[in-house]
């Protein structure tokens, strides 16, 4: 099988997740495809309402009512005994399919935005990891404990016999994200989703727990798709980007094209307007005119165009580009690079 | 007690600042202890320039902020305030009526514009409250100087009788910044202004501020964890850790020469948005402790990789090690720490 060869762990192609709502249809991704091979680690960035959230909770099938899958493939590559590493498409199962929930928790995993409400508050820390064990293994509570035990003490948690009968208010915010990142790991999972892990944490906290999936990452194998609206996380710890903007793919690469050739102008307007500690201070800062569009004023055509400064008048406000390779790295979604008159 | 500013060119001085809440236990709502979240804060600022004030979560940041502003009574400290009659004014002791007058000219803006604006006022009302509420009654002189600040903060006059729902979060921001500007203050305290914006519109508002401030010539206090943003927007910063300031230096010697080990750390674990530099974190060990239950000596010693016996026992005070540049640490002379080259 070819995609067996080249280790492809994840395609997601053309998904289109929609929302049904009384005041209309709020496309939330509207077309997304990008892979993930095994051992990778795959960025999305994008800015609020472009859809990242909505597409890896696709991907596990828990998007909130009333959002539906509506178009697309999800192919994944199932971990099975023989190792045959069967490709099944996910978007075709039901949320509660039995097939389903074993992928969900167990061969995929998820890192929740916010650590403090991702745990329940009223079950310790080991009761909720000791469930995932459970749910996903068949050994019996105590061999689920020694498990759950030896996960805190890999993410580093000091004491970890002790801590997992600690309560989450009862940790710091560092500590509870790495138990978060326990419970994660603790089925063995080959895809790891994070959703902006380090968002709600400080910088030297946001540093160790940056540290921490990087060696994990690097023991296990895991692959990682990890969703950030912070370039410099992303830069820091990626090997691939997914560049999105109102729910759709603007610009794939790897990370190093990605930040120094940079081929959509989404991309490019997005890198120069970030401020760094290495520039210079008190200067003004090259801008992306306008704002995002509100969901039910989504623009004719590319989604960008609006704020666009190449934009090209009565193409770019009436036609949709498609994602389309541009040299034998990057992928981009503009009709700078592509004929006009393929996309008739 | 002293009223006089050190520096000739300070607008505001804030000396030995201290906002204590005291934690109350069981029924008779005893106190037993207190959460130290300012406990001795010393700075100033000078007529036309940006202090940048920063520091993790919990640091006491906002708290001082607020405290500078009489949102919240402090318990002890002077901050010092020079009038538009060049008359110096503590504002940590005066009483609310003496403070009204002052109140037009330190304003705020603040972190959330979603959460800032109320939803039943439109842009007329909430822009042009601040004047009717200091005496411009006529209602055409009101729409007449609300309409020059939407113009000044971007945002079209014809938008008067919205309402805040029809407007972006960065265009929300500019409105918060118009309603703090309307009445001509002269010093501005920004609680972290963009950090709840998109990457794309961060940059908008960060232009603006920069814009009003040279044509109003403005004051800011500019309260926020994002050091980048910190670094390319002021003059000078101050570095707080649990309720102290540890270090203070114009925004390049702080950035490219730190002094204070916990500011070096600081500075190293900013992510860089660039894969080829491969940032080299000192990883600080632990977390900030409790304002509640401070170690000893100096805060920061439990994480500093520096730390001597000396610093468990004594804490250091804020001394100036070169012009400008303050630091409280036992060893700053001694250290060669790094900063971030330009």
């Amino acid at each position: 099988m070819d995609s067996q060869e080249n280790g492809l762990l994840l395609s997601v192609k053309n998904l289109k997740t929609y929302f049904e709502l009384d005041e209309g249809t709020v496309k939330a991704v509207d077309g997304v495809s990008f892979d993930v091979r095994s051992g990778q680690v795959v960025g999305i960035v994008g800015e609020s309402g472009c859809g990242k959230s909505v597409t890896i909770k696709s991907v596990l099938q828990i998007v909130e009512k009333p959002g539906k899958i509506v178009e697309g493939e999800i192919l994944f590559r199932r971990q099975s005994n023989n190792g045959s590493g069967e490709m099944v498409d996910l978007a075709k199962f039901k949320a509660t399919d039995k097939e389903m929930r074993s992928i969900r928790g167990g061969e995929i995993a998820m890192i929740p935005q916010e650590p403090m409400a991702a745990f329940s508050p009223v079950h310790t820390i080991g009761n909720q990891i000791v469930e995932a064990v459970l749910l996903h293994q068949s050994v019996s509570k105590e061999e689920a404990r020694e498990i759950a035990i030896e996960r805190l003490r890999e993410v580093g948690i000091p004491s970890p016999g002790q801590r997992l009968d600690a309560y989450s208010w009862e940790l710091s915010g560092g500590l509870r994200q790495r138990a978060m990142i326990a419970m994660a790991l603790v089925c063995n999972p080959v895809l790891l989703i994070a959703d902006e892990p380090t968002t709600a944490i400080d910088v030297t906290t946001q540093a160790q727990v940056l540290n921490l999936l990087r060696e994990l990452q690097q023991q296990h194998n895991t692959s990682i798709i990890f969703i950030t609206h912070d370039l410099g996380v992303i830069a820091q710890i990626a090997d691939y980007v997914v560049v999105m903007y109102l729910g759709r793919v603007m610009e794939t690469g790897p990370i190093d094209d990605i930040f120094h050739n940079p081929q959509h102008p989404y991309t490019k307007a997005l890198l120069k307007s970030i401020p760094t500690v290495h520039s210079q201070s008190r200067t003004k800062l090259p801008t992306i005119e306008g704002s995002i569009p509100h969901p039910f004023n989504r623009p004719s055509g590319c989604p960008f165009h609006p704020r666009c400064s190449e934009f090209i008048a009565d193409i770019c406000n009436q036609r949709l580009p498609s994602l389309q390779p541009v040299n034998d790295k990057q992928s981009v979604s503009c009709f700078l690079y592509h004929d006009v008159e393929d996309k008739l | 007690m002293d009223k006089t500013l050190q520096n000739s060119d300070a607008l505001l001085e804030v000396k030995n600042l201290q906002k204590y809440f005291p934690i109350k236990r069981g029924f008779i709502k005893k106190v037993v202890g207190y959460v130290r979240a300012v406990d001795g804060v010393n700075f100033f600022i000078n007529e036309g320039e940006t202090l940048g004030l920063v520091g993790e979560s919990g640091c006491g940041k906002t708290t001082t902020s607020r405290c500078i502003l009489r949102a919240l009574e402090p318990t002890a400290g002077q901050i010092l305030y020079r009038t538009k009659e060049d008359r110096v004014i503590d504002v940590a002791t005066i009483s609310q009526n003496e403070m009204r007058p002052l109140r037009s000219d330190m304003q705020m803006i603040f972190q959330d514009p979603f959460a800032s604006l109320n939803p039943r006022m439109n842009l007329f009302d909430i822009v042009g409250e601040p004047l009717y509420v200091n005496g411009v009654k006529n209602r055409q002189e009101r729409t007449e100087r609300v309409a020059d600040m939407l113009r000044l903060v971007g945002l079209r006059p014809e938008y008067m009788r919205r309402f805040p729902h029809a407007f972006s979060g960065g265009q929300r921001q500019r409105i918060v910044i118009a309603r703090a500007l309307v009445m001509h203050p002269r010093l501005v305290v920004a609680d972290e202004p963009v950090s709840a914006l998109d990457v794309s519109v961060q940059a908008q508002v960060l232009n603006l501020l920069l814009e009003l401030q040279e044509e109003l010539h403005l004051t800011y206090l500019f309260v926020a964890h994002n050091l980048s943003v910190v670094k390319h927007i002021t003059n000078r910063v101050a570095v707080m850790y649990v309720g102290k300031i540890v270090e203070t230096a114009p925004t390049e010697e702080l950035f490219s020469l730190p002094k204070h080990p916990y500011t070096e750390a600081l500075l190293s674990a900013v992510p860089v948005p660039d894969p080829r530099v491969k940032s080299e974190e000192i990883l600080l060990a632990g977390d900030v402790p409790s304002p509640s239950n401070p170690p000893p000596g100096c805060y920061f010693h439990p994480r500093c990789r520096y730390a001597e016996a000396l610093c468990s026992q004594e804490e250091p005070a804020l001394q100036e090690v070169s012009p400008n540049h303050y630091v409280a640490c036992h060893f700053a002379d001694k250290l060669n720490l790094t900063g971030v080259a330009n």
